[in-house]
């Protein structure tokens, strides 16, 4: 529920939002960015890829529907800190459990409403991505700006370790806290495909995994090993998987050369699919660079045209860093598919080996489900290896 | 066909082909079961398990004879009655979705197969009332983004198995409240009034895409217009909030039932845009134009009575055009968020939004209250107020210390100064000038399809109070505002958008900046490429002046949106607008009646002999003086609401409390009425040098029509050329005489060779695009040109045209949607829409004009005549031609005799009253082509409305005056002896000489 306390939100070049406190009693600081999803800010909250961010929604009308028990991508909200321009006084959907106030403070995280986020949003396209200060104590708008300041920004930093899982294990698909079946409402199919029978196993890199990811991975006919992003490319074999799935997660790809290690390792031996750090760690273990952008993708109507068929799909994107083309074109792998909007890279492919990733979310969760069908790519991809055709 | 296919078509449109489409790819639809006796509709309750359940019987007229049964003894009495009524006996027993929540998703699809949505919307009403007759809202407010997402693949899988190939699509959804079963409604293969709002909601323009889409681009070849480096193969997403509210026209049929139901009902619609809900929903109440200033805040609906339980419960538990703000009411009341719900199933988001909006306002007046007398005591103690004097506290002490942060919140939730100014007891420009100089200011945000992810070059905005301006800078040009004409309504619709738009297009050819304000979705002139720069905004003198004043405009037009922009003028001028064109001094003078009847005698024209009255007492006697029939009507309205022909004193008795009750306080008048006159509408242009009728449109009907209700022919078919010169002489003098710079109608009848003036609107009319498009002259975009300084004879328009072929005007007026409506042509216009024929024939050109407002004239068939005793003379040469075309006429006594005796045979039928079979049976089997029936008093009898509606339902061609009668022999005789040929417009107007 919306507060009357005041709260304050202090970006670095030294700009001052105020507004009302909601969520936790806390001052943190991060790096600020806006997504242009008009729904979905629970698995917005609860992306683990947005570790370390104070995320703005665009949309102005937020916390309508509460938060339910299903639509959770981690186990609790992973952003530092959110920003709205208006909290609803009240929820109003029946799956809702709780408010988004109320889980926010649970989970001790910040937020700040009536803040005009058309202003703030504007400002991080123009500045480009900034560091902030979101404070929901009394504390001076100097202090603020001077939080802001020093906050450690992420490039060169590992925000992987602080969401990745600690031991592998086994996501289950009939655990019910896992909420694997798809949603439909009652007396609507869709005609949605049956789970394969013949089940593959994949071993999955949790960079910060969203949960849909799993489950999405599961309903296309795979038994999902989860494994810590330290994991060696040792432990992974000796669980003999059919396929490797490297995840989402936080921070700065670069800075993560582990990882490209371990993926390098596995890059010719198994049927590899990437999604968002996944697709980023494809592109290091092939020897490729990242950049960051401006003010990254973040939202649910980003256009990506698939350069193979033509076809554009409407993804779901959060992104703040991208592949180099040429770096990868010079190692063996094309672009598959590129960001409308920008021409950035979204996608690539092995010329040789069964490797494909992609920059966006076709899990979606918040986004549309344009590109579910790479799932079902995967699938083929890793029966055709089993199969002995690649 | 491209695009949509028949086979589409008829799939998204056949109710059964729907249903079994829509199971086929994994939907769920609304479960019903089609019976066709008491023991199955039993077996289909027992299976559907539920009550309410709706029965619909088929095949009955406007769905009589359904109902909704909430238990088994209604229901087993509504199914017997349906059985019974069902020319079939079969009735549909179909679950209730009556309150659960109803969504729209606009929806493209390209030939590579690719597709987006639009636009989601979210009905305010729940189901039960047309979506057209709902507000709405957009985007979707209450969905998750699972639940939004399996909508947008529903939608995808709707528009691929309907099979519309390329374009938009809409498709209605309704999903229960408790469960969130989501069922589908129905989808429109093709751009509907939805995909207009959409358009204008999100910055996507639908109908323009859809249509290069059609002839084979894909979205990604195309660009997004408003951000120019982004492609159109994306879905645009909003950082604010729509609101779109219907507009309704009740007052103009009284015998209508005003329940809002599943058939609309409404005649046109406003929207607003806001950065949230509440401003948004404020700001389209204000711009509904009904006198609404938002939710409360003083006005119509919003002041301080109070209403009782059993008004409160009526209001909101039937759903009808008032129920909104019954909304308040009940909070005023003590009613409990819940309790609404219980009411009128709205959804609670929305409900708790309208609650604090509410409390806003009592916030307001609380503090008002108590810093007023806070303030009254601090007085005393402190010196430093000395110069406020006692006079002044009054009203400005409330507005004077209330918090800036409480003023700015209260206008983020979308309070207008008006409201302010009723809550804190002050006037309108006392608060704008505390407000803006404590520096809460009106700020401009652009409608950019992204959210503001990408860089916006399309300047479309909508105010807000918010940190930053968007307003772009100027280009150096001149930028002159065209106040567009708000909602339509019955008397005001597009033709004056058509004027707005053709100023706009006028103007920027010129050299000029155009800046358009409007609130209404359904205009071009909200396109965000008609004019440089569009302001979606109320049309209320706080939200166009803040735009004149930031925009820095050097003109405005007042004289083309209608009557909405004119009634703003006189305050706009006051407030330092610049008015370009005719002065609102002299459309006052046009106004006013005292005013009017000097000019009239100074230039020795004539009107009809007229009295004033105060009262209903006065208003008795001062038509006794004149002599009946007389023609009564409030002062100031338009389209002739609460207008009566009256022919004796007990008729006016009848009404005249009706009359007065239209504009309470305000003086009738009384005019002597022109019986059996000729009426004639003339358009004028005048520079202020030179004047030139545009175009004379001779009425079909006699005076007592409406203009706006009027058929008519240009150029006037039976007025002689010295009547005409006449006509075009006082025109002249009348443009001279009001010194007219831009356009003038004026409205004369002619009585025994007598040249009577009736009225005279200084300012664009209902006709401009009419005889613009008879005579091939831009009259709306050379009147913009006058208004900024251009001369007639530099713009090469000097001479009358007249036009060698015939135009015919005919009116579409809704009666079907209004069941049991009186249907008769009367003062009191009630038409939404018109046609135009075009013919070197006038017959044909009537004739085409009528198979433009189906049905058409008939060839050959049967009449049914029946005429008042005064037209029974004409009606035997009528039917006498029509015998003579082999028409076989049918008719009631009285006519019937008349016709006998001129030796022409015509079938008797029993009059309504009298037995069966009767006009109404012969109609309902198809017996009957075509109706002759003049009224024969004020309202058409009982039995007479039988016979018309019986004939506007089946699709009867329809003749309610003599005039039009003979007309339609005109016309038949033409279809039977001529030959009907296409041509373009165009070639026609090689018959006009144009210099």
């Amino acid at each position: 529920m919306p507060t009357s306390k005041p709260a304050v939100l202090a970006l670095e070049d030294g700009s001052i939002f105020r507004g009302l406190a909601f969520g936790a009693d806390a001052t943190i600081a991060g790096e600020c960015v806006f997504n242009t999803s008009m729904t979905g800010y629970q698995e917005i909250l609860t992306d683990p890829s947005y570790f370390g961010q104070i995320v703005t929604m665009t949309a102005v009308q937020i916390g309508n529907y509460g938060v339910n028990d299903e639509d959770t991508e981690a186990a609790g909200p992973k952003c530092s800190g959110f920003v709205v321009r208006e909290l609803s006084p009240v929820v109003s959907n029946w799956r809702s459990r709780l408010s988004v106030g109320d889980y926010l403070a649970r989970h001790g995280i910040p937020g700040i409403s009536e803040v005009d986020t058309r202003a703030l949003t504007k400002k991080l396209r123009v500045d480009g991505a900034m560091k902030c200060c979101l404070s929901t104590q009394p504390i001076s708008d100097e202090e603020a700006v001077r939080r802001a300041q020093s906050w450690q920004d992420m490039a060169g930093a590992d925000y992987v370790k602080d969401v990745s899982c600690k031991e592998p294990f086994i996501w289950r698909a009939g655990d019910a806290a896992n909420h694997n079946a798809a949603y439909f409402p009652v007396g609507t199919t869709l005609n949605a495909p049956a789970v394969p029978a013949k089940k593959f196993r994949v071993a999955a890199f949790d960079y910060g995994a969203k949960f849909t990811i799993y489950r999405k991975l599961v309903r296309h006919g795979f038994e999902v090993q989860v494994f810590p992003a330290t994991a060696t490319a040792a432990q992974v074999r000796e669980h003999r998987p059919d396929a490797v799935f490297l995840s989402n997660g936080p921070g700065d790809p670069a800075a993560l050369p582990y990882i490209h290690q371990t993926v390098t390792n596995l890059l010719p031996d198994f049927p590899i699919f990437g999604i968002c750090l996944g697709h980023q760690m494809v592109t290091h273990a092939l020897g490729g660079t990242t950049y960051k952008l401006k003010f990254g993708h973040r939202g649910g109507n980003q256009p990506v045209k698939n350069l193979e068929t033509g076809k554009v799909s409407i993804t779901a994107q959060n992104h703040g860093f991208a592949t180099d083309p040429k770096s990868i074109e010079a190692r063996g792998a094309k672009v598959t598919e590129i960001n409308l909007n920008d021409n950035t890279v979204e996608g690539l492919r092995h010329t040789k080996l069964p490797v494909f990733s992609v920059q966006y979310h076709p899990e979606a969760a918040p986004g549309p489900n344009d590109a579910d069908p790479l799932f079902v790519d995967f699938y083929k991809m890793v029966e055709a290896r089993k199969a002995g055709k690649i | 066909m491209i695009g949509a296919k028949p086979l589409a078509i008829a799939k998204g449109e056949d109710r059964q082909l729907f249903k079994e489409a829509m199971l086929k790819i994994g939907l769920d639809v609304a479960r019903s079961r089609m019976v066709k006796s008491m023991a199955e509709a039993q077996a289909a309750a027992d299976e559907l398990a539920m009550f309410p359940l709706i029965i619909r019987p088929s095949f009955t007229l406007g769905g009589s004879g359904g109902g909704i049964a909430y238990n088994k003894e209604e229901f087993d009495r509504i199914v017997a009655n349906g059985l019974d009524l069902s020319p079939v006996h079969e009735v549909l027993v179909e679950e209730c979705l009556l309150g659960w929540k109803e969504f729209e998703m606009e929806v493209m699809r390209d030939h590579k197969d690719q597709c987006v949505v639009i636009c989601s919307i979210e009905n305010f009403d729940p189901m039960g009332v047309h979506t057209g007759d709902s507000i709405t809202v957009a985007p979707a407010m209450t969905l998750t983004d699972k639940e939004f997402q399996v909508m947008r693949d529903a939608s995808f899988a709707v528009i691929r198995e309907i099979g519309v190939e390329t374009g938009g699509s809409n498709i209605q959804f309704a999903v229960d409240p408790v469960t969130g079963r989501m069922v589908v409604i129905e989808m429109n293969p093709r751009v509907s009034r939805s995909s207009a709002l959409a358009s204008k909601a999100t910055g996507f323009p639908i109908a323009k895409i859809a249509a290069k889409l059609a002839v084979g681009y894909s979205l990604d070849e195309l660009r997004n217009d408003i951000t120019r480096l982004t492609p159109a193969s994306f879905e645009p997403t909003i950082d604010y909030v729509v609101t779109k509210i219907p507009r309704f026209a009740f007052e103009k049929f009284p015998d209508a039932d005003a329940t809002l139901t599943s058939a609309m009902k409404s005649v046109g619609e406003a929207m607003a845009i806001g950065r949230t809900f509440k401003e948004s929903i404020q700001k389209c109440l204000r711009s509904l134009e009904i006198g609404a200033r938002g939710f409360g805040g003083g006005g119509k609906h919003g002041g301080d009575d109070q209403f009782g339980e059993e008004a409160i419960n009526q209001k909101l538990g039937t759903p009808n055009a008032e129920r909104i703000f019954y909304i308040r009411h009940a909070f005023r009341a003590g009613y409990s968020v819940e309790d609404i719900f219980d009411l009128t199933k709205i959804d609670p988001w929305f409900l708790h939004q309208m609650r604090q909006i509410w409390e806003m306002e009592e916030e307001l007046k609380a503090s008002a209250a108590s810093e007023g007398s806070s303030r009254g005591n601090e007085a005393g103690a402190s010196n430093s107020s000395l110069l406020t004097s006692a006079a002044t506290t009054g009203s400005r002490s409330a507005l004077a210390t209330i918090d800036t942060t409480l003023l700015r919140r209260a206008k983020q939730f979308g309070f207008s100064d008006a409201q302010l100014a009723h809550i804190l007891k002050s006037d309108m420009a006392t608060v704008r000038a505390e407000r803006k100089q404590r520096g809460v200011k009106t700020t401009y945000r652009l409608v950019d399809t992204c959210a503001a992810e990408f860089e916006a070059f399309t300047p479309y905005y909508y105010s807000s109070y918010g940190d930053e301006n968007e307003v772009m800078p100027p280009k150096g040009k001149k930028k002159i505002m065209i106040i567009g004409g708000g909602p339509n309504r019955i008397g005001q619709g597009i033709e004056f958008d058509y004027c707005c738009v053709h100023a706009s297009f006028a103007l920027r050819e010129a050299g000029f900046e155009t800046v358009m304000v409007n609130s209404n979705p359904e205009t071009v002139s909200t396109d965000y490429d008609t004019s440089d720069r569009l302001y979606f905004e109320p049309l209320t003198l706080e939200d166009v002046l803040e735009v004149y004043q930031q925009e820095g405009c050097v003109g405005a037009i007042v004289q083309f949106g209608g009557q909405t922009p004119l009634n703003l003028a006189s305050a706009l001028k006051a407030n330092g607008v610049n008015v370009i064109g005719t002065s609102p001094e002299s459309i006052d003078a046009a106004e006013d009646r005292k005013l009017f009847a000097a000019i009239l005698d100074k230039l020795g024209l004539k009107q009809p002999a007229n009295r004033t009255a105060l009262s209903e007492a006065k208003a008795i006697a001062r038509a006794g003086e004149l002599g009946y029939p007389v023609l009564v009507r409030p002062s100031f309205v338009l389209g002739g609401r609460g207008m009566f022909i009256l022919y004796s004193e007990e008729e006016l008795k009848a009404v005249v409390r009706q009359v007065f009750d239209v504009m309470p306080g305000k003086p009738v008048l009384i005019d002597k009425f022109l019986e059996d006159a000729i009426e004639l509408d003339v358009d004028c242009i005048s520079d202020g040098e030179t004047s030139v009728v545009g175009g004379m449109l001779e009425h079909i009907e006699y005076a007592g029509v409406h203009s706006g209700d009027a058929s008519m022919v240009m150029p006037p078919h039976t007025l002689p050329a010295e009547m005409l010169a006449t006509v075009r002489k006082a025109t002249y003098e009348l443009a001279r005489e009001l010194k007219v710079v831009g356009l003038m109608n004026i409205q004369f009848a002619i009585k025994d060779s007598e040249l009577y003036v009736l009225e005279v609107n200084p300012r664009a009319s209902r006709t401009v695009p009419f005889v613009a498009k008879a005579i091939g002259v831009p009259l709306a975009k050379l009147a913009a040109r006058i208004m900024t300084g251009a001369k007639l004879k530099d713009l090469g328009f000097t001479r009358e045209q007249t036009p060698k072929h015939w135009c015919v005007k005919e009116v579409v007026i809704p009666y079907v949607r209004f069941p049991g409506a009186t249907i008769a042509l009367g003062p009191e216009m009630r038409s939404t829409g018109e046609v135009m024929g075009i013919d070197d024939d006038r017959g044909l050109a009537f004739a085409k004009a009528q198979a433009a407002v189906k049905p058409g004239l008939p060839q050959k068939g049967n009449v049914f005549i029946s005429v008042k005793d005064t037209d029974k003379p004409r009606a035997i040469e009528i039917a006498r031609s029509l015998a003579q075309f082999g028409f076989t006429l049918y008719s009631t006594s009285g006519t019937a005799k008349v016709l006998a005796a001129a030796g022409i045979e015509v079938k008797r039928l029993a009059k309504i009253t009298e037995g069966r079979p009767n006009a109404v049976d012969l109609i309902k089997n198809g017996q009957i082509q075509m109706v002759i029936n003049t009224p024969g008093g004020l309202v058409p009898r009982r039995d007479e409305n039988a016979i018309r509606s019986a004939a506007y339902a089946h699709n009867v061609c329809i003749m309610t005056t003599i005039t039009g009668a003979e007309a339609a022999v005109q016309g038949v005789r033409a279809l039977k002896e001529k030959h009907v040929g296409v041509r373009p417009i165009q070639k026609y107007m090689g018959n006009v000489d144009l210099v």
